[in-house]
C-alpha cells in the first residue's frame, strides 16, 4: 500500500525538475543548409603501390660457410633496399650473400604508392664435424713388434746366445706370441747383423748364424718357426757407424723387423 | 847355457830367413832385375803436336803400370832425341882420350848415348806421330839399346793408327805400350777391366772401369745390394751376390747385354760369394742350404748340385785355382777365427795356409795357379786388415801394406804383376792398384765408397 504522501511528494519534484529544465534552455537556431555538391569531376586515380613479385634465396638452407643467392624482382618502386647491409639494390637482381647464422633479409620497395616489404630467409646449419681421429687404443703389428720384441747382442765372431740375450729372447718369445695373437697372418724376420771388423763376405755368413740361433732359441720357447724368417746383412747394414767397441757392440745384433 | 844360445841363434837368423822368403816370392812374380827403358817425349808434326800431352802420359802410365820396367827419369837424357831410326849414328871407333876428359858422345844420336851412364837404359822407346788423311799416325820403334850396331837394335818398329784427337792419341799409346810389353814377355793390361761394387748411386752396385781408373760404368741397376762380383774367365758373364730379391742369393749377368742369365738358387737363407771354374762351365759359392755357410758347386745354370765342404764352421769364397781348376783356396772358421784354406774341389786334403793369427780373408789366385794373394789381420788390431802374397807351396809370405787404413780384397791383373785392392789410407774406402812388390800404389776411384774389385781379362 502506497502512501499518499510520498507520492505527492514524488509528483512535485518531478514537476520541479521539469520547470528547472525549462527555464535553463531557450530555443537553438536551425542548422545552415549543407554547401552545394561540387560539379561532377572525376579525381585522378591515386598511385599504384609498389609490387613485391618475388623476393627468395635459393637455397634457402645452406651450411655454414657456403652461399646463398637472393633473388628478386619489384615494380612500381623508386627505392629499393635489404637490410642486413645489404642497402639499395636494383629493382630486378641476385645478390649471393654468405650468412654466418640462419638470417631473415627484408625487402623494402618504397614508392609514391607506398611501401611494401618482403622477406625471404637462409637458413644455416652447421656442417657435419670431421671424423673423430681413428680410435687406435689397438697397437699396429709394427708398434707391437718395436715396442715389445728386444735385440738380442752378441760377443764378436760368436753366435751363441749370451746370458743377456737369453733373457731378452726369453721376453721376446712371449712378446711375439702375442702378436702373433693379434696378426695371425702376420710373420716376423729376424736380421743378422755384425760389426765392421770381420771380411763382409765372412760377415754375411756370421750374421746368417746369428739370424737362426736366434730363430732357434725362440721356436724351442714355443714361437712358430714358420713365422719367424731369417736374413743376414753382415756388416752392410750397420745401426751405428761409430770406430770403437760401444758402436760394435750395438752392430752384433739379432733384430727383428716386419721384413719391409 | 847350451840352450839359451840355440834359441839366441834361431831368432837372430829370423829375419834373415823372412827376408829371403819375400825376395823368393818377388822373383816368382817380377822375374828378377827389371829392364831400364827410356822413353822420351814423342813429338807430333802439325796438328798432331797437341795432343802429344795425354799421348805421352798415357805410354808413361801403361809401361810405368806394367811393373816389367825401371824408367828412366826424362831428366837424364841426351839434348837430342831421336825421332826416327836414321836419326841415329853410327859411333866412330873410340879414340883414345887423355885421362880426365869425359868420353866423347853423339849428342843423343849413338847408341851409346842411351846405353851409358847418366841413362844406363836397356832399352829406347821413341818415335812421331802426324795426321794424315784426318788419321792420326803413330810411327813407333822399340831399340835394343846395348847392341853395338843400329842396323841390329830394332826390336819393335810398327805404325798405329787412332782418331785425329784426344781419344786417338790416347789409343795409340796404349796399343804401343801394349806391343812394348809384349816384347819384354808380358801381358798387356789393355782391354782388361776391373769389375767393383759402389754405392754411389745410393745403392750399392756392381761397377766397371778400365785398368787406369778411366770409363767407369755402372753395370747392374737394381736399387738393392748388389755385392761380392766374379767375373767368367771369357769375360761375358759377371756373378755376383745381390738382395734384389730379398735374401742373398746368386746373379748372374751378361756383361755384353746386361741381361740377366737364368741361374737356380738353392732354398737357403743365404746364397753367396760366388766364383767360376777356370773352364767356365761351373760356379762355386757359399749357401746356407743346410745349416751354416758351406761350399757348393753348381752348374753354371745353377743345376747339378754339389756339397764340397761338410763342417760346422762357417765357410765362404771359394776361390778356384785358375791354372789347375782341380783345387781352390777358401776362407773357413773351423779353427776359430777366419782364416785361409784350401782343398781339392772333392772337399778332400784340406789344409790351413795362413798360419792362425789374427783373421785371413779374401784370397786371391795369381794367373800362375801358386801364388796367393789375401787379406790379413796379422801384426794388426782385430779389423786392420793389409794385404799380404803366399807362395801356396811353401807358405812363405810377404806384406804389401803396412797399417796404412784398412786393405782389402786383392785381385791379380792378369799380367800378375799388379794388384787392385781396396784401401781406406785417404779415409773413405777406395780402388787402389800396386805392384805385386807393394810398390806405386795408385788410386783409382773416388766418387762414393769402392770396393770388391775384381780385374778380368
Amino acid at each position: 500500500m502506497l502512501d499518499k504522501r510520498k507520492i505527492s511528494i514524488f509528483c512535485l519534484s518531478m514537476l520541479l525538475a521539469m520547470f528547472a529544465a525549462g527555464c535553463k534552455k531557450k530555443a537553438p537556431p536551425p542548422p545552415p543548409p549543407p554547401p552545394p555538391a561540387p560539379a561532377a569531376v572525376t579525381p585522378p586515380p591515386p598511385p599504384a603501390a609498389p609490387s613485391i613479385t618475388a623476393f627468395a634465396a635459393e637455397p634457402s638452407s645452406i651450411e655454414r660457410g657456403q652461399s646463398s643467392t637472393l633473388n628478386w624482382t619489384v615494380t612500381d618502386a623508386t627505392s629499393i633496399s635489404i637490410d642486413n647491409s645489404i642497402g639499395a639494390v636494383q629493382a630486378a637482381a641476385s645478390r649471393r650473400v654468405f650468412p654466418g647464422a640462419s638470417t631473415t633479409y627484408t625487402l623494402t620497395a618504397t614508392g609514391p604508392g607506398g611501401a611494401k616489404t618482403a622477406t625471404a630467409t637462409v637458413n644455416v646449419t652447421e656442417p657435419p664435424p670431421p671424423p673423430p681421429p681413428p680410435a687406435a687404443p689397438k697397437a699396429t703389428f709394427e708398434q707391437m713388434l718395436s715396442g715389445s720384441v728386444v735385440d738380442a747382442y752378441f760377443e764378436y765372431d760368436k753366435t751363441d746366445i749370451r746370458e743377456d740375450a737369453r733373457a731378452g729372447l726369453t721376453k721376446d718369445a712371449d712378446a711375439l706370441k702375442a702378436i702373433f695373437a693379434s696378426f695371425p697372418d702376420a710373420s716376423v724376420t729376424i736380421e743378422g747383423h755384425c760389426d765392421e771388423r770381420g771380411s763382409a763376405e765372412y760377415n754375411l755368413a756370421l750374421g746368417d748364424r746369428r739370424a737362426t740361433a736366434a730363430k732357434e732359441f725362440l721356436v724351442q720357447l714355443g714361437v712358430p718357426g714358420d713365422k719367424l724368417k731369417t736374413i743376414s746383412y753382415g756388416k752392410e747394414r750397420p745401426q751405428c757407424t761409430d770406430h770403437d767397441e760401444t758402436c760394435w757392440q750395438k752392430n752384433r745384433r739379432a733384430h727383428f723387423s716386419t721384413g719391409q | 847355457m847350451r840352450r839359451a844360445f840355440w834359441l839366441t841363434a834361431a831368432f837372430s837368423a829370423m829375419p834373415l830367413a823372412i827376408a829371403a822368403q819375400q825376395s823368393d816370392i818377388r822373383v816368382m812374380i817380377q822375374g828378377g832385375a827389371r829392364p831400364a827403358i827410356a822413353v822420351p817425349d814423342l813429338r807430333g808434326s802439325g796438328a798432331a803436336q797437341p795432343l802429344m800431352n795425354a799421348f805421352n802420359e798415357t805410354l808413361y802410365n801403361d809401361l810405368d803400370a806394367s811393373g816389367l820396367f825401371k824408367i828412366v827419369p826424362k831428366t837424364m837424357y841426351p839434348l837430342q832425341v831421336p825421332q826416327q831410326p836414321p836419326d841415329f849414328r853410327e859411333q866412330p871407333a873410340p879414340q883414345p882420350t887423355r885421362p880426365g876428359q869425359p868420353p866423347p858422345n853423339g849428342g843423343g844420336a849413338w847408341l851409346s848415348d842411351w846405353s851409358s851412364p847418366p841413362v844406363s837404359a836397356n832399352y829406347l822407346a821413341f818415335g812421331y806421330t802426324a795426321v794424315q788423311n784426318n788419321v792420326l799416325v803413330l810411327y813407333g820403334w822399340l831399340f835394343n839399346a846395348g847392341q853395338t850396331s843400329v842396323s841390329q837394335a830394332q826390336v819393335l818398329g810398327k805404325r798405329y793408327f787412332g782418331s785425329p784427337d784426344e781419344a786417338g792419341a790416347k789409343k795409340t799409346a796404349h796399343e804401343f805400350a801394349a806391343d812394348i810389353i809384349a816384347q819384354m814377355g808380358g801381358t798387356s793390361l789393355l782391354g782388361s777391366k776391373i769389375y767393383f761394387v759402389s754405392n754411389r748411386t745410393g745403392h750399392k752396385e756392381i761397377w766397371a772401369m778400365d785398368p787406369d781408373g778411366s770409363n767407369q760404368r755402372q753395370i747392374s741397376h737394381f736399387n738393392s745390394l748388389s755385392i761380392e762380383p766374379a767375373v767368367s774367365p771369357d769375360g761375358t758373364k759377371i756373378a755376383f751376390t745381390s738382395f734384389a730379391r730379398g735374401n742373398p742369393a746368386i746373379f748372374i749377368l751378361s756383361t755384353d747385354t746386361g741381361r740377366r742369365l737364368p741361374f737356380y738358387n738353392q732354398v737357403a737363407s743365404m746364397n753367396a760369394t760366388p766364383n767360376f771354374t777356370p773352364d767356365g762351365k761351373q760356379l762355386l759359392y757359399a749357401s746356407t742350404a743346410s745349416g751354416g755357410a758351406q761350399i757348393y758347386s753348381a752348374n753354371i745354370d745353377g743345376s747339378n748340385l754339389h756339397r764340397i765342404s761338410n763342417t760346422r764352421a762357417l765357410e765362404v769364397e771359394p776361390k778356384v785355382n785358375p791354372k789347375t781348376g782341380a783345387d781352390l783356396a777358401f776362407v773357413s772358421g773351423r779353427s776359430g777365427p777366419q782364416q785361409v784354406y784350401r782343398m781339392n774341389m772333392d772337399g778332400t786334403d784340406v789344409q790351413r795356409l795362413s798360419n792362425g793369427e789374427g783373421e785371413a780373408s779374401n784370397p786371391s789366385w795369381h794367373p800362375n795357379g801358386q801364388i796367393l794373394a789375401f787379406a790379413w789381420t796379422r801384426g794388426f788390431a782385430t779389423g786392420n786388415f793389409n794385404i799380404f802374397v803366399m807362395d801356396v807351396a811353401s807358405r812363405n809370405f810377404n806384406q804389401l801394406t803396412y797399417g796404412a787404413g784398412r786393405n782389402e780384397n786383392p785381385t791379380w791383373a792378369p799380367d800378375g804383376r799388379r794388384l787392385a785392392f781396396m784401401s781406406t789410407r785417404t779415409g773413405s774406402e777406395q780402388i787402389w792398384t800396386m805392384l805385386a812388390d807393394g810398390t806405386q800404389p795408385k788410386q783409382l776411384t773416388t766418387a762414393g765408397k769402392n770396393g770388391t774389385p775384381v780385374w778380368a781379362k
